[in-house]
C-alpha cells in the first residue's frame, strides 16, 4: 500500500511558492499584456517569430524557480515535483511564454542520468540556464527509444530532432541519439557549430518550436548508450504531470473568463449564464478541471513518494487533462459568441495553448491505450 | 499499514483495532434470503429482518452512531464513524437497512429536536429497531421542494395533517417519517414546518401507504396519504415556519455534505462469487475478459478498452478529489468539490453499469429471472436502478444549477 501524503506534498514551502507565482503573474502577465506581446501579427502567412519577455524570465531566474526541482547537492533547492506542478499551473493560467516548463522537463530527465556531466548541467539550470528536451523524431513518437539523431564515432551528433519545445528561448539541449549500443542522452549548446535550428510555424502563439539539424555537432554524454531512454521513462510521470498542470491552469482561466462573460453579457433580457444551455456545460467544464487537477497532483506526488505507481497515475492525469483542455477551450469560444471567434478576444491565446498541450507528450487516447496495457495486459 | 491508519488519533487507533477484531468474529456470513442490490429496493420482510439483525448487532457492538453522544444512544466518540465504516467496508459486510434514518433523520433530529425527543427516538433509530422514511416529495413538489401542499393545522396541542406524499422509499416498513409540510398558505419558503411522525402506529388511522412499482419491476417506494392524521406538537422540529432551514440540514447530509458522517456498512457482493462492485472499474476489466466479442474477448477490443479506462480514470479522480477537498489551500471555493460529489458519483455509477451491459452484448438481454444471465443479470439491473440516484436527492440537473449558481456565481435559473 502506498504512503502518499494526504496533502499531495503541498507543504508550507510549496504553497508559498505557488502563491508568490500567482502574485507574480497577476502583477506582470495579464492576458492583455501577453496579447500585446505575442499577437501583433494575425497574418496567417506571418513570418515565423519568437517573441517573449526576457526581462520577466530574468526575474523568474532570480526568484529561483529554475532551481526548484534541482537537488541541493547539484546546487538547487530540491523540492518535490508538486512544486514544479504548482508553478506549471500558474504558468498555464497566464499562458506565459517562457522556457520554464521545458527547463523543468529537462531537469527531471537529468535527475535520472547519474553522470557528472548531468550534475554539472543541473547546476547550470539552477543558475538559470534555460534547457529543453530534443527527444522526438519526425513522426512525433513519444517512445523514448525513437530518435532520428545518431552518435558518430567521434562522439558528435548527426541527424534531426523534431518538435523541440521553446527551442529559440533556450541555451542548451538534452538530445536523445542512437548508436549501436542503444539510445543515450547528450548535452548540446544551441550555439555550437553544426547546430542548425529551423523554427516551426506553429498555431500556439505563446510558445515556439523548432526542428534542429545536427551535423557533426559536438556533444557531451549525459547518459550512456542504452540508458538514455530509461532516464526519459523515469522522468515521464513528472513531465506528464507538468503539462497536465499547465492545462489545468489554462482551463481555469478559460472557465473563469467565460463565467465572467456569461454574467455580464445580456440577451433576451437575461445574462447568458441564466440559460442552462450555457450554465450546465460551464459546470461540466468545472467538473473536468477538478478531476484533472486532482489527478495531476496525484501523479506528481506519486513520482516522489510512490514511484511504482507513478506512470500509471500519470497516464490517467494526462488523459483526463487532455480531454478537459479541448472541452474548456471549445466551450469558451462557443459561449463568447461572435466575439469569441475573433483575433481581438484573448480567448484564442488559451484555446491554441490547449490545442498544443493536448497533443504534447501524447494525447488522451494514446495515454488511455498505454494505461489499458498496464492494467489489462496487452490486447490479443 | 495504510496511510489512513498512520494518521489515526489514539482514540481512533484503539477503536480501529477493536472494529477489526469484532468484525473478524461477527461477520453475519452469506445471507439466508435474497437481498436486493440496495436498501431502497427492499420489499421482502424476511430480507429486511435479516438485515435488521445485522444492524442491531453492529449497533450493540458500538460500530453504528459512534460519534453521537451517549445520551442519545451514541458512542460518544470523536471522528470514529469513518473508522467503523472503513473497517466494515473492508470486511465486506452487508449494507444497513435503516439508511434514511441514519443518513437523513438522525442528523436532523439531532440538530433540531428537543432533548427528550432525541433521547426517545435516536437509540432505536441507530439500532435499526425503528425504520424511518422521508416524506418530502409530493406530486407537485419534486425539484421544487418548497411547493409543499400537505397541510398541518394546530388544534389544541395536536397538529392535524392532510396531504399526499410520493416516492416515499421504505414507507412500507417505516415506523417513523421525517415530514416536511405547509403550515402557512400565504408564504412559500417561510410557510413550511418540519415534523417527525409515527406512521406505522397510525396505519388505518389517518395514514395510508400504497406501494409504487419501479421500472425494474421492484418495489421500494410508495405513496403516503394523510387524512386528519394527528401528531403531538412535541414532534415538531424547530419553530413553526422554519421547516425550510431544517430541511436543508436533511438535504446536506443526504448529499454527503453535512457535518455528521452517516454510518454505512457494505462491500458484500449480492451475488456470491461474482465481482459486482459498481464502484470499481476492475470489475469491468474482469467482465470484459470473460465476454466474447468478434471472436476475441471484449478485453481485446480497442474501443471497449478505451471506455473502461475513461471510467477508471473518472473513478480515480473522484478519490483524488476527496483527498484534495480536505486541503483548503488546494480548492478554489470551499463548496466546489463537496457540491460535486453526489453528481459525479451517481453519473459514474450509471456509466459503469451502462458499459458493463454493453460489454455483455446480447447476453445482457437476459434478466435476473434467467439462469443463463451473466453475473446473475445484476449489471442491466444496476443500470436501470442507477436512474433512481441520478433523479433522487436533488436531480442532477438541479445539482448543476446549484453548482453554477453557488460556486461559479452564475445568475439563478429560477
Ligand atoms: C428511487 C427514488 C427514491 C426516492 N425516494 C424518496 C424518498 O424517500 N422521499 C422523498 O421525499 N422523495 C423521494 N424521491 C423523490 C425525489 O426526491 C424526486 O423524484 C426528485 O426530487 C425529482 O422530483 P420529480 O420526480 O418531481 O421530478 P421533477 O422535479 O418534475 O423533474 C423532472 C426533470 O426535470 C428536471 N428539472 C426540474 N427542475 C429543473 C430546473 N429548475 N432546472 C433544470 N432541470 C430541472 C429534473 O432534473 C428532472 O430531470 C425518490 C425518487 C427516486 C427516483
Amino acid at each position: 500500500m502506498s504512503i502518499q501524503p494526504k496533502n499531495f506534498g503541498f507543504g508550507e514551502d510549496e504553497t508559498m511558492l505557488r502563491d508568490s507565482a500567482r502574485k507574480f503573474f497577476s502583477d506582470n502577465c495579464s492576458a492583455d499584456k501577453i496579447h500585446n506581446l505575442v499577437a501583433t501579427d494575425p497574418n496567417i502567412h506571418r513570418s515565423i517569430d519568437c517573441v517573449w519577455d526576457k526581462n520577466l524570465w530574468q526575474q523568474i531566474v532570480e526568484l529561483g524557480w529554475t532551481a526548484v526541482c534541482v537537488s541541493e547537492s547539484a546546487g538547487g533547492i530540491g523540492m518535490p515535483a508538486v512544486a514544479a506542478v504548482a508553478l506549471a499551473e500558474e504558468v498555464g493560467k497566464a499562458a506565459f511564454p517562457s522556457p520554464l516548463l521545458s527547463t523543468f522537463n529537462a531537469t527531471f530527465v537529468l535527475n535520472h542520468c547519474q553522470s557528472e556531466a548531468a550534475t554539472a548541467a543541473l547546476g547550470e539550470i539552477a543558475e538559470g540556464k534555460a534547457t529543453t528536451l530534443a527527444i522526438t523524431n519526425q513522426e512525433g513518437s513519444w517512445d523514448a527509444s525513437a530518435t532520428d539523431v545518431s552518435v558518430n564515432n567521434d562522439g558528435s551528433l548527426s541527424g534531426t530532432a523534431y518538435f523541440v519545445q521553446d527551442a529559440k528561448k533556450v541555451a542548451q539541449l538534452v538530445v536523445s541519439a542512437a548508436s549501436d549500443k542503444g539510445v543515450g542522452l547528450y548535452l548540446v549548446d544551441t550555439t555550437a557549430g553544426g547546430v542548425q535550428m529551423v523554427a516551426d510555424g506553429i498555431i500556439d502563439l505563446t510558445r515556439d518550436q523548432a526542428h534542429i539539424e545536427f551535423s557533426n555537432a559536438s556533444a557531451i554524454e549525459l547518459a550512456a548508450p542504452g540508458t538514455g531512454n530509461l532516464a526519459i521513462d523515469q522522468a515521464m510521470p513528472a513531465i506528464l504531470s507538468i503539462v497536465s498542470a499547465d492545462m489545468v491552469g489554462a482551463g481555469e482561466w478559460l472557465l473563469q473568463t467565460t463565467v465572467e462573460y456569461a454574467k455580464t453579457r445580456v440577451q433576451f433580457d437575461r445574462p447568458l449564464g441564466f440559460f442552462q444551455a450555457v450554465k450546465h456545460p460551464l459546470v461540466n467544464v468545472m467538473l473536468d478541471i477538478d478531476r484533472s487537477k486532482s489527478l495531476a497532483y496525484n501523479a506528481a506526488c506519486a513520482y516522489d513518494t510512490d514511484p511504482d505507481n507513478a506512470l500509471r497515475l500519470a497516464h490517467m492525469a494526462k488523459s483526463q487533462a487532455g480531454d478537459m483542455a479541448v472541452f474548456s477551450a471549445s466551450r469558451a469560444v462557443q459561449f463568447h459568441g461572435g466575439i469569441g471567434f475573433t483575433w481581438e478576444c484573448f480567448v484564442h491565446l488559451f484555446f491554441k495553448r490547449q490545442m498544443h498541450n493536448q497533443v504534447l507528450f501524447g494525447d488522451a487516447k494514446y495515454h488511455r491505450a498505454l494505461l489499458a496495457d498496464m492494467v489489462m495486459g496487452a490486447a490479443a | 499499514m495504510s496511510d489512513a491508519e498512520k494518521k489515526d488519533t489514539p482514540e481512533q487507533a484503539e477503536f480501529r483495532a477493536y472494529c477489526q477484531d469484532w468484525l473478524s468474529k461477527n461477520h453475519p456470513g452469506k445471507p439466508t434470503v435474497k437481498i436486493p442490490q440496495g436498501a431502497l429496493e427492499l420489499s421482502d420482510p424476511a430480507a429486511l429482518e435479516w438485515l435488521k439483525k445485522w444492524q442491531k448487532a453492529s449497533y450493540d457492538a458500538g460500530l453504528i452512531g459512534c460519534d453521537y453522544p451517549k445520551e442519545v444512544g451514541g458512542g460518544g466518540m470523536t471522528n470514529c464513524q469513518v473508522i467503523a465504516n472503513a473497517e466494515m467496508q473492508k470486511a465486506k459486510t452487508p449494507y444497513l437497512p435503516n439508511i434514511i434514518g441514519m443518513g437523513m433523520a438522525a442528523p436532523t433530529v439531532f440538530f433540531h429536536g428537543q432533548d427528550e425527543v432525541k433521547a426517545e427516538l435516536l437509540p432505536k433509530l441507530l439500532s435499526g429497531e425503528h425504520m424511518w422514511c422521508q416524506g418530502f416529495s409530493e406530486p407537485g413538489a419534486g425539484s421544487d421542494l418548497a411547493n409543499q401542499q400537505t397541510f398541518a393545522e394546530l388544534k389544541g396541542d395536536k397538529w392535524i395533517i392532510n396531504g399526499h406524499k410520493v416516492w416515499t422509499s421504505l414507507a412500507h416498513f417505516a415506523d417513523w417519517m421525517i415530514l416536511l409540510c405547509r403550515t402557512d398558505k400565504g408564504e412559500k419558503y417561510n410557510g413550511l414546518s418540519y415534523f417527525v411522525v409515527p406512521i406505522k402506529s397510525a396505519l388505518g388511522k389517518g395514514v395510508t401507504v400504497r406501494p409504487l412499482i419501479k421500472l425494474t419491476g421492484e418495489t421500494g417506494f410508495n405513496e403516503v396519504l394523510f387524512e386528519d392524521f394527528e401528531v403531538d406538537d412535541r414532534y415538531r422540529l424547530d419553530e413553526v415556519g422554519n421547516g425550510w432551514a431544517v430541511a436543508m440540514t436533511t438535504l446536506s447530509h443526504e448529499r454527503g455534505a453535512g457535518p455528521l458522517v452517516t454510518p454505512a456498512s457494505g462491500g458484500m457482493s449480492v451475488e456470491e462469487g461474482e465481482s459486482l462492485s459498481t464502484s470499481n472499474a476492475m470489475a469491468l476489466v474482469d467482465l470484459a475478459k470473460k465476454q466474447k466479442r468478434s471472436g476475441k474477448t471484449a478485453a481485446d477490443d480497442a474501443v471497449i478498452r478505451d471506455e473502461i479506462m475513461q471510467l477508471m480514470i473518472r473513478r480515480e479522480s473522484m478519490v483524488q478529489n476527496g483527498r484534495r477537498a480536505a486541503v483548503s489551500s488546494l480548492v478554489e471555493h470551499p463548496a466546489r468539490i463537496a457540491l460535486q460529489s453526489k453528481l459525479v458519483a451517481t453519473e459514474l455509477n450509471q456509466d459503469m453499469a451502462e458499459l458493463a451491459y454493453h460489454i455483455e452484448g446480447m447476453a445482457s438481454s437476459l434478466y435476473v429471472n434467467d439462469d443463463n444471465a451473466p453475473a446473475g443479470g445484476q449489471w442491466p439491473l444496476a443500470y436501470m436502478n442507477s436512474f433512481g440516484v441520478t433523479i433522487a436527492a436533488g436531480a442532477n440537473e438541479v445539482q448543476r444549477n446549484i453548482l453554477g449558481e453557488r460556486v461559479l456565481g452564475l445568475p439563478k435559473s429560477k
